[in-house]
């Protein structure tokens, strides 16, 4: 009966519950599409990653990824990716022959990242083939073909089949290069990586540079699905411990670190909107403690102990926050449905999240695991919030409570 | 046989540094099935002395003994327990929970008993009915009258089947009408079941159905009386 009156003694005072529901409504609302906004765009940034720049595995000659040296090199890179694209799990792999270098336009030149790729294969494992903006991946230009970025392509002026030179140092030291011609322009989410990375055949680099057409420095492995890394990981570390085998996390730890960090911000939002709640809470429950003094001296009277009187207002509590909570989380729940398919445009501010590689197009995703850490914050809210005014409740003295003037 | 008695009952309150002697040196034992009034003019002790016979107010000095039990003896948390399973109250005003039903209201002192949901259910019926409020027993308070509710308060307090009920002013927000009716029913459950009843009142009709009248002034027993 304890839980029978304390839900109808919520709705006692209405217009005062449904002003402090509402108001926990719209903090846990703006909680959890937070949580679904940011959500959005770390999977994004994540997936981007991935299926852009990264993969889910990549092998590099030990030590290079400390110290890119040209010259370390897997020779045979090319037939090793072949043979690991064979591999359960896997979905492809491929060899990338990587030099640093210039580009040069007839207006101006910048320094860049030369991956040496065979497109076909290379559209198999990252998706840059699908970003092309301008132009084509790899077709339309015979001779020394070169893809470059957007925002590489502003800088230095270009267009498709605009000529630019390359220059690099090959693999005796001498400064090597070649004039190309502008094939493709893409764009990806994370403009850095548009102005920083261009493509040509890897046949084409590796001749310039002095090295075998199967060399590379890098091998990258795509699986069939994110949640088999560790197991791959695991067999590949095992079978090429000559190599650096290390997954996306380690090869990319900023993007990594958005996994980590997005959890704890938001339980730092969370709690800042929950701890401005709380006092709304306090103030509600203070006020119908004290409205019911004489009520709650007339049951300590006939014999509720305090066990029971305290369990009421707390019940009485919780249960005014969790209606909130609740009402919040369907509300954030339903903007994220209808956001999720239509995106959200922040193009407006988004110059300075796309350097930081983020679309400026977020779908944002809830997941079950947050719905639940809202349910339990809002829970705890909810009891912490009771603490004070079950308290005074408890110091009423039921002979002066019983005739106390309201 | 005594269900109340008291020895050298007081109550001194030091209220900004003067003392108020609200009941001084009481010694008074009241019987089974008694019907008794405690009257009085304001600020003659009559509530201080209903309190500290309730359980909701300590002596300062003196001993209330209800059957076996020393209630001065008793913690607070035993007090508690004490008056749920030994006392009826009902009080002047705001005697009912507004959110629940008539039937509800009497089952909630049953509940907090521990008794089952059948017996709960049958009591709360049968004394509902015999307050001649059978057919409002899902009304809640608020669609009751202020002579129904107090009913009811007499329904819930006999509920868990007191020692005694104590009534701290129980007609004085009442209509006349009202107030015959309530007086009629505690005065039939005191006269048929021997339910003892005490009172503390101004009102002269309850007065008049008393069959023993306490007075007090000044926190002392001027004058107790026994009506044939």
């Amino acid at each position: 009966m304890i839980l029978s009156i304390s839900w109808r003694n919520v709705w006692r005072s209405k217009t005062r519950s449904v002003v402090i529901l509402l108001a926990i409504a719209l903090g846990i609302f703006t909680g959890v599409f937070n949580y679904a906004f940011y959500n959005g765009m770390a999977d994004q940034r994540i997936n981007s990653a991935i299926s852009t720049e990264a993969s889910h595995i990549q092998i590099h000659p030990k030590g290079y990824l400390d110290e890119p040296d040209e010259k370390n090199y897997i020779s045979n890179a090319a037939s090793l990716a072949s043979e690991i694209s064979d591999k359960d799990s896997v979905k492809a792999a491929c060899s990338r022959f990587i030099v640093q270098g210039m580009i040069q336009s007839p207006t101006t030149s910048s320094g860049i990242k030369i991956m040496g790729i065979n497109p076909e294969i290379e559209s198999t494992v990252t998706n840059v083939h699908s970003k092309i903006i301008d132009g084509a991946y790899f077709e339309g230009v015979k001779r020394n073909p070169v893809v470059i970025g957007q925002k590489l392509a502003d800088k230095l002026k270009l267009k498709v089949r605009s000529k630019v030179v390359i220059t690099f140092a090959d693999a005796s030291g001498y400064i090597s290069g070649a004039s190309f011609r502008v094939a493709g322009i893409y764009e990806t989410s994370n403009k850095m990586y548009d102005q920083t990375n261009i493509f040509v055949r890897a046949d084409d680099l590796t001749s310039l540079y002095g090295a075998d057409i199967n060399a590379g420095h890098e091998i990258a492995v795509l699986l069939n699905q994110s949640d088999d890394v560790p197991a791959v990981l695991t067999g590949l570390t095992n079978k090429y411990q000559q190599y650096d085998v290390k997954e996306w996390r380690k090869i990319m730890p900023e993007v990594s670190m958005l996994e980590s960090s997005l959890d704890i911000s938001m339980y730092i939002f969370m709690i800042i909107i929950l701890l401005a709640l709380t006092f709304g809470i306090i103030n509600t429950m203070l006020m119908a403690v004290l409205e019911r003094t004489k009520e709650l001296g007339m049951l300590m009277s006939i014999g509720m102990n305090k066990g029971r009187v305290f369990k009421m207002i707390m019940i009485e509590t919780v249960f005014l926050s969790l209606i909130g909570g609740v009402v919040g989380i369907i509300i954030g729940a339903l903007v994220t449905v209808l956001t999720a398919k239509s995106g959200i445009d922040i193009s407006i501010v988004s110059e300075g999240f796309g350097a930081m590689g983020y679309d400026s197009m977020v779908y944002p995703v809830l997941r079950i695991k947050n719905v639940i850490d809202v349910v339990v914050m809002v829970f705890i809210t909810g009891m912490l919030a009771a603490l004070y005014p079950a308290y005074k409740a408890l110091k009423l003295k039921p002979a002066e409570a019983i005739r106390i003037d309201m | 046989m005594n269900v109340i008695e008291v020895k050298n009952l007081s109550k001194i309150y030091n209220d900004s540094e003067v003392k108020v002697h609200a009941v001084q040196g009481i010694d008074l034992a009241i019987q089974e099935g008694e019907f008794t009034a405690i009257v009085g003019p304001s600020g003659c002790g009559k509530t201080t002395f209903l309190n500290m016979l309730g359980g909701l107010d300590q002596p300062t000095e003196g001993s209330i003994r209800v059957g076996e039990t020393m209630v001065n003896d008793l913690k607070s948390s035993e007090l508690i327990d004490f008056r749920l399973h030994n006392i009826g109250f009902v009080f002047q005003a705001y005697n009912l929970i507004p959110v629940l039903t008539a039937k509800e209201n009497v089952e909630f002192i049953m509940q907090l008993q521990g008794k089952s949901k059948e017996e709960r259910d049958k009591r709360a019926i049968s004394l509902l009915t015999e307050v001649g409020l059978g057919d409002r027993v899902d009304a809640r308070p608020s669609r009751l009258s202020g002579g129904q509710q107090q009913r009811v308060a007499v329904a819930r307090a006999l509920a868990s089947k007191p020692k005694f009920v104590l009534a701290d002013e129980p007609t004085a927000n009442l209509d006349s009408t009202s107030t015959e009716t309530l007086l009629d029913i505690m005065e039939r459950l005191n006269r048929e079941e021997n339910i003892t009843f005490i009172f503390s009142t101004h009102d002269a009709r309850v007065v008049n159905k008393a069959r023993r009248v306490i007075q007090l002034e000044d926190g002392k027993i001027i004058k107790d009386e026994r009506k044939a």
